[in-house]
């Protein structure tokens, strides 16, 4: 039952990644997009992402309650080294879903709504940033329970280049995830020939960030180098990716929406597979070279089997559900009703 | 700020503005179903109208409660590591499920908010009572695992380790049913009465009077049967108190003193140097008798209980007088409807009658913030009852005081957006949700 518990976890991060992902995307598109069509881009979008959005964040939820019952020395450990960009990140995540919100259910459209869309940009950026800074501090090997002053316990557990790194590099992902998706979302041929700019920006960016990355784990000693190119399960990976990567800039150009998406998402899905494979089964590693272990550091036997047994009964009901949500909403309507889009 | 006292503030904070977006967002799908079922079966606008007003308001608070609950879920080890690292394999079968329900409800949510016109009618009504069960499921969910750590079950402690867990037996703990029990039908009472009361002022006002007078009914129904069915839940939950947390008990009734024929004190100001109660009313043997059925069996007081094991007295007791009075005030109103439905129909349109459900706007949700004021300051000193301190689940962190402020600024900011947003859409219904020439739709 560990290991339902464990590729549960795992496919839930996939899907935090690649649904929250272009979520938080979409907010990073907004920021990258000039004034004057700033209006036009929002529409789209939120008409794209509407429906879905509270679901594309449940995933994180998911994740959460698997590490707290499942795994609970590591949550611990985690939420106590890691106090601080976990705040901030969950000050982005009220920021961003209370914002999205707002704008689309204030009844009267003023200025306010500059000030609403200020705020979803913004956290649209932070709340990803510092997800990746977390997720990089938990394999970056600072996280220290030794630590005897404030700064190494919980300033230097995350705030170091790789951990930074990762941040941005997440960030060009969600929004390289976003601008994917809203190509196919896109009413014309200047929209989409706008959003595949988005798209080429991003990608560019996720490359740069990329290589940052890995310039940084060389400065702080991270054997990166080793855990990516180190393996066939990393160089295959690797290699699927960026075949896909030139697969899809291919098939951009031929208006192929649901092919490019599914690429995008398998890249997604050999990054992390990349990124998590070499360490498997450790999640943390910890500065004193020892690690925090799935398998190791999981919670009592019982608890993981009702955990298990939990979350399958539970994907019967979420995933047919979810799949004719996302199914029902791709189906361009006839008629949008107006009173969605406010007055 | 001392360490420990921001974390339990933080805490505190967090939960109780959690809980009043959680009542909302979970009771009001009902009423919308309500209304909407009224539209689809009577075919008359003004119930499709109030149940997209509504649907708003929904959509507003679902997602506040969403994201302070996502909060929640990190602070428990932001705040508690050790409780967490502990409790969570134990208590968190609620938890699991609790995710399912509420993904189930998001889900659900999408379909009803963006569903107009798209679907089968009855399908689209249907989603709207799945956001309903699947937000009150969740509600008990959670109010299970928080009634884990009034009554802890599921496992041995032997030499300060946790072993034999069963998290089923812990799910279903001696106190689940009587707390989730109570909480739901507080939320009912609580939402209802907020609900009916705004849409009171707005009948009073005359303003869209029919839509408003409608929208009013509905919730008020709701509120008035929650608020009469209270009192019988509470008296279930003081019981289940009595039995597993006696200090709770004690301190609510800041009842010092041992003795046969023990009183209910009502109101007043417990001295809790001199071990008494100032200027309270005492009803001899009616504690006796509300705990045990009889007058005379001894109820356990706080000279019973080492000082260390003893809750904050002078808190627990005010938060529980508060409630009860307030819960009372709302049964009363409740009757009084119940009257006005069934022999004075003309109260309806009478001033006094409204202005009744106007002042009593907030009194559900502030019985709420007592109630859970009584159950987690009534716990002190110990987060799992009788098992583990929560001194001892403070995260080393120092520097909480910092967070405290932050989260204080921001739930701050956030409830001052709502009232505004709320106001929004109440002030915008003549234009958006009852013209009478409609322009635009």
């Amino acid at each position: 039952m560990i290991y339902v518990v464990i590729i549960f976890l795992w496919v839930a991060l996939l899907l935090y990644l690649v649904m929250g992902g272009a979520d938080f995307g979409a907010g990073i598109i907004e920021m990258f997009t000039s004034n004057k069509n700033k209006s036009r881009t929002r529409r789209i979008m939120y008409n794209a992402i509407g429906p879905i959005w509270e679901a594309n964040h449940m995933w994180l939820i998911i994740a959460i309650v698997i590490l707290f019952v499942g795994f609970p020395v590591i949550y611990a450990t985690m939420s106590t080294y890691l106090h601080i960009p976990l705040t901030v990140m969950l000050m982005g995540i009220i920021a961003r879903g209370t914002a999205l919100t707002f704008r689309n259910y204030d009844a009267v459209h003023d200025n306010m709504q500059k000030i609403y869309n200020k705020i979803f940009v913004y956290s649209s950026f932070i709340t990803p940033l510092f997800l990746g800074i977390i997720a990089g501090s938990a394999v970056s090997g600072r996280v220290d329970p030794q630590a005897t002053t404030f700064m190494d316990a919980y300033i230097y557990s995350w705030l170091n280049w790789f951990s930074v790194a990762i941040g941005f590099f997440t960030v060009a992902l969600c929004g390289f995830l976003a601008a994917i998706y809203l190509i196919g979302e896109a009413n014309d041929d200047v929209e989409r020939k706008s959003f595949i700019r988005k798209a080429r920006l991003m990608n560019v960016a996720a490359v740069i960030a990329g290589s940052v990355v890995f310039i940084a784990s060389v400065k702080e000693n991270i054997p990166l180098v080793q855990w990516v190119f180190g393996n066939v399960i990393g160089i295959a990976a690797v290699s699927a990716a960026t075949i896909s990567l030139i697969l899809l800039w291919y098939l951009i150009g031929k208006g192929k929406r649901f092919i490019i998406r599914v690429l995008a998402g398998f890249q997604m899905t050999m990054i992390l597979l990349t990124t998590t494979y070499k360490h498997y089964p450790n999640i943390i590693i910890l500065k004193n070279g020892g690690h925090l272990s799935l398998i190791e550091d999981q919670g009592a036997e019982k608890a993981i089997q009702s955990l298990g047994i939990a979350l399958l009964v539970g994907s019967v009901f979420i995933l047919p559900a979810l799949f004719y949500l996302v199914w029902s909403f791709q189906q361009k309507p006839e008629q949008v009703d107006s009173d969605m889009h406010g007055h | 700020m001392d360490n420990f006292m921001a974390a339990r503030s933080q805490m505190a904070l967090s939960l109780g503005f959690h809980i009043i977006f959680s009542c909302i967002g979970m009771v009001m799908p009902f009423f919308m179903a309500v209304s909407h079922f009224l539209w689809l079966r009577t075919g008359n606008p003004v119930y499709q109208n109030i149940t997209k007003a509504w649907s708003k308001g929904v959509a507003i608070f679902f997602a506040t409660g969403a994201v302070s609950g996502t909060v929640l879920s990190f602070e428990l080890g932001l705040l508690w590591p050790t409780f967490m690292k502990h409790a969570g394999p134990i208590f968190g079968m609620p938890f699991s499920l609790e995710g399912t329900a509420f993904f189930i409800e998001a889900i659900a949510l999408g379909f009803f908010l963006y569903g107009w016109n798209r679907f089968n009618r009855w399908f689209h009504w249907f989603t709207g009572v799945v956001v309903g069960i699947s937000g009150l499921l969740s509600g008990i969910l959670v109010v299970a695992a928080n009634a884990w750590m009034n009554s802890p079950s599921g496992f041995d402690l032997v030499d300060g380790k946790y072993t034999n867990i069963d998290p089923i037996k812990a799910m279903f703990n001696p106190a689940w049913f009587s707390q989730a029990l109570h909480m739901s039908i507080a939320a009912f009472a609580a939402t209802g009465f907020a609900v009916a009361g705004v849409h009171a002022l707005m009948v009073m006002r005359k303003q869209n009077a029919n839509f408003h007078l409608r929208a009013f009914k509905i919730a008020a129904i709701f509120g008035v049967i929650a608020a009469i069915l209270q009192p019988l839940s509470g008296d279930i939950s003081a019981k289940m108190v009595a039995k597993r947390q006696p200090a709770k008990l004690a301190a609510m009734e800041a009842h010092f003193e041992t003795k046969p024929y023990s009183p209910l004190i009502i109101g007043g100001i417990p001295d809790v140097k001199n071990k008494k109660v100032d200027y309270a009313i005492e009803l001899p043997g009616m504690l006796s008798f509300m705990v045990y059925d009889d007058f005379k069996t001894p109820v356990k007081g706080l000279d019973q209980i080492p000082e260390k094991d003893q809750p904050p007295i002078a808190v627990t007791h005010y938060a529980f007088q508060l409630m009860v009075a307030l819960g009372m005030l709302m049964m009363g109103l409740g009757i009084l409807y119940l009257i006005a439905i069934w022999k004075k129909k003309s109260w309806f349109d009478k001033r006094w009658f409204l202005k009744l459900f106007v002042w009593a706007t907030p009194i559900g949700f502030i019985a709420v913030e007592a109630g859970w004021t009584v159950t987690e300051v009534g716990r002190q000193p110990w987060i799992i009852q009788g098992v583990m301190r929560t001194a001892d689940a403070v995260t080393p962190m120092p520097g909480i005081g910092y967070s405290f402020y932050l989260f204080t600024a921001v739930y701050f900011t956030l409830s001052i957006a709502v009232i505004f947003l709320l106001y929004r859409q109440i002030k915008m219904v003549p234009e958006i949700y009852d013209n009478p020439n409609p322009v635009s739709k």
